[in-house]
């Protein structure tokens, strides 16, 4: 006698998010798949997850070795570090993050840091996120000004937290940009936050989760179980929490001392095996550093993904 | 929880004087505010004061229709009533109701099977409700029973164990809750069950509060819906956050809120 798998339907999928594709290059959808990760009897699963490169707007001399190698002397000039991701590592997506606005890494004016990245824009033509210094009044300041620059370009703006959504989320609104809303591994704060920003009349399906990244080997297990526990409540209808995840993996992984301070590869694989087993979670869109490492990430999913109805 | 909206009833007065002078507006109002306020199935009764019973209900469920599409709880004692509200409705429908009388069952199992519809089963017959959660629930019993000989699926009975006004019949809220438990476990997949809330809190002074504190024990023992008045906000919030407590819900800080933008 054969055994007959249970099968769970879910009776509301993810929302679809589209990044990008505002008049310049194509866009890159995520979302809308209506099973847990790679259950792929139990629905559809219309978008593989996005691997993005992640670079930022100064000279990262505080970044790992191995990640600064691999661009070589590109790293200096953020427009044509982005162009070496896109040309030379065929990144589809990138992830911008302004810390130069922040003092403590030169205290870039906003307006200059809004024209690197309409460059970037110009020689890249691939969908942006951009996320700001991480300092909620300068980000407050600057992001609007960042914000307008790329108006009607689709950008993914990051991050709008409990106690600092207001700004961004009404920046873009106006813009016409979606938005990540950052929890801290929490999936009562994350969908409280993503509560706050819709009540300001922003569409919930333009939201992106952020619900904090660690990296493997520091308690990855807690993001694995709260993506799940978003996950299940999604699908059997909770609309504040039915929106993609975006995992800052790269940021994670290349702080720890086992990717820094390693023999070769070793940091590479850290990247890896963190992405890989957060692709397993949930993760819709990973935000990665080293180029390699994407690269190994990306043919995984190529793999994996292969048995999926889309 | 599926929130049966109460307040289309000919036993309002208003109600039965729009339902006398065919005041459109009047019923499309109550349906609209319900509905707004959170109800998912709207409860239509023509009221004991209905000289046409059978038109009237035919003129509700097109009024209503009109503007809301919601599915409707057809309310009669009268399965002819009922038939002609089953003739119209667009949403998949409940019949409101049955006992556990023979005849009645036959009759009205044999209407949910003809037109595809729901099913609340009341546990009582003719010789009344019954005083003690064992009557109630092998009168429950019989109407599982009879369901399933007409091939109807048992998740779609709401049986209802009748509650009765907590000033006059003080002994029956336990037997009522205890019921309730009891029916969830009569078959498999689970019936759903049902009761008329207000019934509880008939002329008692503070008829919100006994309302809403019997809603909460009662989901906390197996209750999967209520006829009930949505527009009492006190009593949704109560209800949203009975469900949170049994982790229906993902907490947040805004989760009635959050619970209302589902």
């Amino acid at each position: 006698m054969s055994i007959e798998l249970i099968k769970e339907k879910c009776s509301a999928p993810i929302n679809m998010v589209e990044i990008g594709g505002g008049g310049v290059g194509a866009a890159v959808r995520i979302g809308g798949q209506s099973c847990l990760p790679l259950l792929f009897e139990e629905g559809d699963c219309p978008n593989p997850p996005v691997v993005a490169l992640e670079i930022a707007d100064y000279q990262p001399d505080d970044w790992a070795e191995s990640v600064r190698q691999a661009y070589g002397e590109a790293i200096k000039d953020p427009v044509a570090w982005a162009k070496a991701c896109v040309g030379r590592f065929g990144a589809k997506i990138l992830c911008v993050r302004l810390q130069g606005m922040h003092p403590d890494y030169g205290g870039r004016p906003a307006d200059e840091a809004a024209e690197i990245v309409k460059a970037i824009l110009a020689v890249t033509k691939v969908p942006l996120i951009v996320l700001g210094c991480g300092d909620d009044e300068i980000d407050n300041d600057s992001m609007p000004k960042v914000s307008q620059a790329l108006k009607g370009h689709n950008c993914l703006l990051g991050t709008a937290t409990q106690s600092n959504y207001k700004t961004l989320t009404a920046t873009a609104l106006a813009d016409g940009h979606s938005l990540i809303a950052e929890s801290p591994i929490d999936i009562n704060i994350a969908k409280q936050v993503n509560i706050l920003i819709s009540d300001m009349g922003f569409d919930p399906k333009r939201i992106i989760m952020h619900p904090t990244t660690t990296s493997l080997g520091y308690g990855m297990e807690y993001v694995y179980s709260i993506m799940e526990r978003g996950r299940l409540a999604a699908f059997i209808g909770d609309r504040m929490l039915a929106m993609p995840f975006v995992l800052f993996v790269g940021q994670e992984v290349w702080k720890t001392k086992e990717a820094k301070e390693s023999v070769k590869t070793q940091g590479i694989n850290w990247e890896i095996a963190t992405a890989v087993s957060l692709v397993q979670a949930g993760a819709d869109l990973l935000v990665m550093r080293h180029p390699d490492a994407a690269k190994a990430v990306e043919r995984y999913i190529g793999i994996i993904m292969k048995g999926a109805k889309t | 929880m599926i929130v049966i909206g109460e307040l289309i009833n000919g036993m309002f007065k208003d109600v039965a004087r729009a339902i006398d002078n065919r005041e459109v507006d009047v019923i499309q109002h109550l349906a609209e505010d319900q509905v707004k306020a959170g109800a998912q199935v709207l409860d239509v009764n023509t009221g004991p004061y209905s000289k046409n019973p059978v038109d009237d209900m035919k003129w509700l469920v097109e009024a209503i229709q009109k503007t809301v599409s919601v599915p409707l709880a057809l309310d009669s004692t009268k399965p002819e009533v009922i038939e002609e509200g089953l003739k119209l409705v667009s949403k998949r429908a409940i019949i409101n109701s049955t006992s556990a009388d023979e005849e009645k069952m036959s009759r009205i199992f044999g209407l949910a099977k003809e037109y595809n519809a729901q099913v609340i089963g009341l546990a009582m017959d003719r010789s009344g409700v019954p005083n003690s959660k064992d009557k109630r629930l092998e009168l429950a019993a019989a109407i599982v029973a009879k369901a399933m000989e007409y091939g109807i699926n048992t998740e779609d009975l709401f049986l209802d164990p009748i509650v009765l006004p907590v000033n006059v019949a003080q002994t029956q809220g336990h037997e009522v809750i205890e019921s309730l438990r009891e029916f969830r476990m009569l078959c498999d997949p689970a019936p759903n069950t049902t009761i008329g809330l207000s019934n509880v809190s008939q002329g008692t002074k503070y008829r919100s509060l006994v309302n809403r504190t019997f809603l909460t024990m009662a989901i906390a023992n197996g209750l999967t819906s209520a006829i009930l008045d949505p527009l009492d906000k006190e009593l949704m919030d109560a209800m949203i956050t009975a469900e949170l407590i049994l982790n229906k819900n993902i907490y947040c800080d805004s989760f009635l809120d959050a619970y209302r933008k589902k």
